[in-house]
């Protein structure tokens, strides 16, 4: 029978440490919406989420009740959007009213955010594809809760190198649109490499067409409760130190598998998978960075950041793994910089630059995620940033992802302010010299040699 | 059966295991053990509950400890046993 030890370990873990589950994403596939008639589409994509997640947030509240445990955010997730509209929007505007209709749908169900206004273009682009990029920074800006993806390359196709020049584009004219808001609509932007279809984590989470027709994946976090288990084996080896993670992962994965179980009995709906990730916010003792210091790193970003976070990753896998029935999405470390007090803080300090973050995405979920950097960048600039991080993932077989604000009106020591969970982001140097020549060479990089596996 | 867990966290004073006690008993939530201590003056309870028989929603029964707690001054807790199971038990 459970003791009072353990109980109070749970709840300590939850009251003090910031134990909670980050999202509840209910995956909903729109490919039956698809028509040639833009305003049945509207109204279809409506109806469909209005439907299916009427009852997300309510259950949410109601697991957050009986487990005693937070649950962050409840968000819906949808079939990219590309795809849905692609039969029937002519233009860069009638994609937009797509965006603004799935706005309106999470309003109603009251959601914080909807993901999936996205484009598989990993390959080519299809025209559809090519509009509904054009359309993100307007779609973005006329949206609250929309957010949007383009994934970019893959392991088995290469790098789709005139999408990746595109986006250098619309990122900037996303930045651009919302530069009195310290170019905040950025942050609901995320270019990927091998964007896997069942993540539940914005701003990069869509449905995708491998998916059931809804699906119930979900997000733990728990940085704070690794880190305090560490603080208890400081000094000690790095068998002790793994074991700690190992085990401290596996309690905080159990959490997210039981909401998870509990979410789909309640809604009917089947559970997809649990995301093992270690998601920070800017809330004290929240950091992944925290715990690389504890690890023994005076700031992340010091040399030894890059080992430090692949064993923390390796760690957090191998505890959640055994944890979870299904696990997928992105499952790893964010190191968002934002999002992470400890982050800042190293960035601040000097300790953390751009190149640092790009070799610890080696290593870890993910990739340069939520920094900004000067807003005149150039365009081509932005592109060769995000043409680096895809090569990482396509290479080393796994996902990498860029979520890049260049702040308008900005430069090196200025800060931008998004608030709540967003944070705030100091602006990074750049490095300076151009690889103009190389982003417009247009056409694709191949796919790598160990890809053909067949 | 389900069970639930109730724990009370907070100063020592006379009369806590009264006032819950009688709270659960008037909502027909049957006790099926309590393990208690006190340390450097803090009362820390755990009970493990039955709460099959109430005709109250949990959120309710959840809501309104919390509100005992508070009128007692101690922080009062009321959670599904399955968190804890799942979090300590393989």
């Amino acid at each position: 029978m459970i003791n009072l030890f353990e109980v109070a370990e749970t709840n300590e873990m939850i009251a003090k440490e910031n134990l909670d589950v980050r999202t509840i994403t209910l995956g909903i596939s729109l490919l039956d919406c698809v028509d040639s008639d833009l305003a049945k589409v509207n109204d279809r994509v409506y109806q469909k989420i209005t439907t299916v997640a009427k009852d997300l947030v309510k259950t949410g509240e109601a697991i957050e009740k009986e487990f005693g445990i937070p649950i962050v955010n409840k968000r819906i997730s949808v079939t990219p959007m590309a795809l849905v509209g692609g039969a029937a929007c002519k233009s860069k505007e009638d994609f937009v009213t797509l965006a603004k209709t799935l706005d309106r749908a999470a309003a109603e169900v009251g959601v914080n955010l909807i993901g999936g206004y996205s484009a598989l273009v990993s390959k080519g682009m299809t025209k559809a594809d090519e509009m509904l990029i054009r359309s993100i920074p307007e779609a973005l800006h006329a949206t609250e809760r929309v957010c949007s993806s383009v994934n970019l390359g893959s392991t088995k196709t290469g790098i789709n190198m005139d999408g990746v020049r595109l986006m250098g584009d619309i990122i900037k004219e996303t930045a651009f649109i919302s530069r009195e808001q310290d170019s905040a609509d950025c942050m609901k932007l995320v270019v990927f490499c091998n964007a896997p279809d069942d993540n539940p984590f914005m701003a990069g989470a869509f449905h995708g067409v491998t998916e059931a027709d809804a699906v119930i994946n979900v997000g733990v976090s728990g940085p704070g409760v690794v880190k305090t288990a560490l603080q208890k084996v400081r000094g000690e080896n790095f068998e002790v130190l793994c074991e700690t993670i190992k085990k401290t992962a596996f309690k905080v994965t159990r959490v997210g598998q039981l909401v998870a179980q509990e979410a789909s009995r309640m809604l009917g709906i089947p559970f997809g998978i649990v995301d093992l990730s270690l998601a920070p916010t800017p809330a004290i003792g929240d950091s992944v960075a925290d715990i690389l210091c504890e690890i023994g790193l005076e700031y992340a970003g010091a040399p030894g950041t890059t080992a430090a976070l692949a064993l923390l990753n390796d760690q957090v896998k191998k505890g959640g793994v055994m944890a979870s029935s299904y696990v997928g999405g992105l499952s790893g470390a964010f190191i968002p910089v934002s999002e992470d007090q400890g982050m800042i803080d190293a960035v601040a300090a000097g300790a953390l630059t751009i190149e640092k973050l790009e070799a610890m995405t080696c290593v870890c979920s993910v990739g340069l995620d939520m920094l900004a950097i000067p807003g005149d960048t150039p365009n081509t600039t932005i592109a060769g940033i995000i043409a680096d991080e895809m090569a990482i993932g396509m290479v080393n077989q796994k996902t990498t992802a860029v979520r890049i604000i260049p702040a308008i009106g900005k430069g090196v020591g200025d800060k931008v302010e998004f608030g709540g969970l967003f944070g705030y982001a100091p602006v990074m140097p750049v490095n300076g010299f151009s690889c103009e020549a190389f982003v417009n060479r247009g056409g694709r990089i191949p796919a790598p040699i160990h890809s053909f596996k067949n | 059966m389900k069970k639930t867990i109730i724990t009370v966290v907070g100063k020592d004073t006379v009369g806590i295991i009264a006032r819950v006690c009688t709270y659960l008993a008037e909502n027909q939530i049957n006790i099926l053990d309590i393990s208690q201590t006190i340390v450097q003056g803090f009362f820390n309870m755990m009970m493990i509950v039955d709460t099959n028989l109430t005709d109250k929603d949990f959120g309710v029964i959840v809501d309104e400890l919390n509100a005992l707690g508070g009128e007692i001054g101690v922080d009062i807790k009321c959670q599904k046993e399955e968190i804890f199971d799942q979090m300590h038990r393989i």
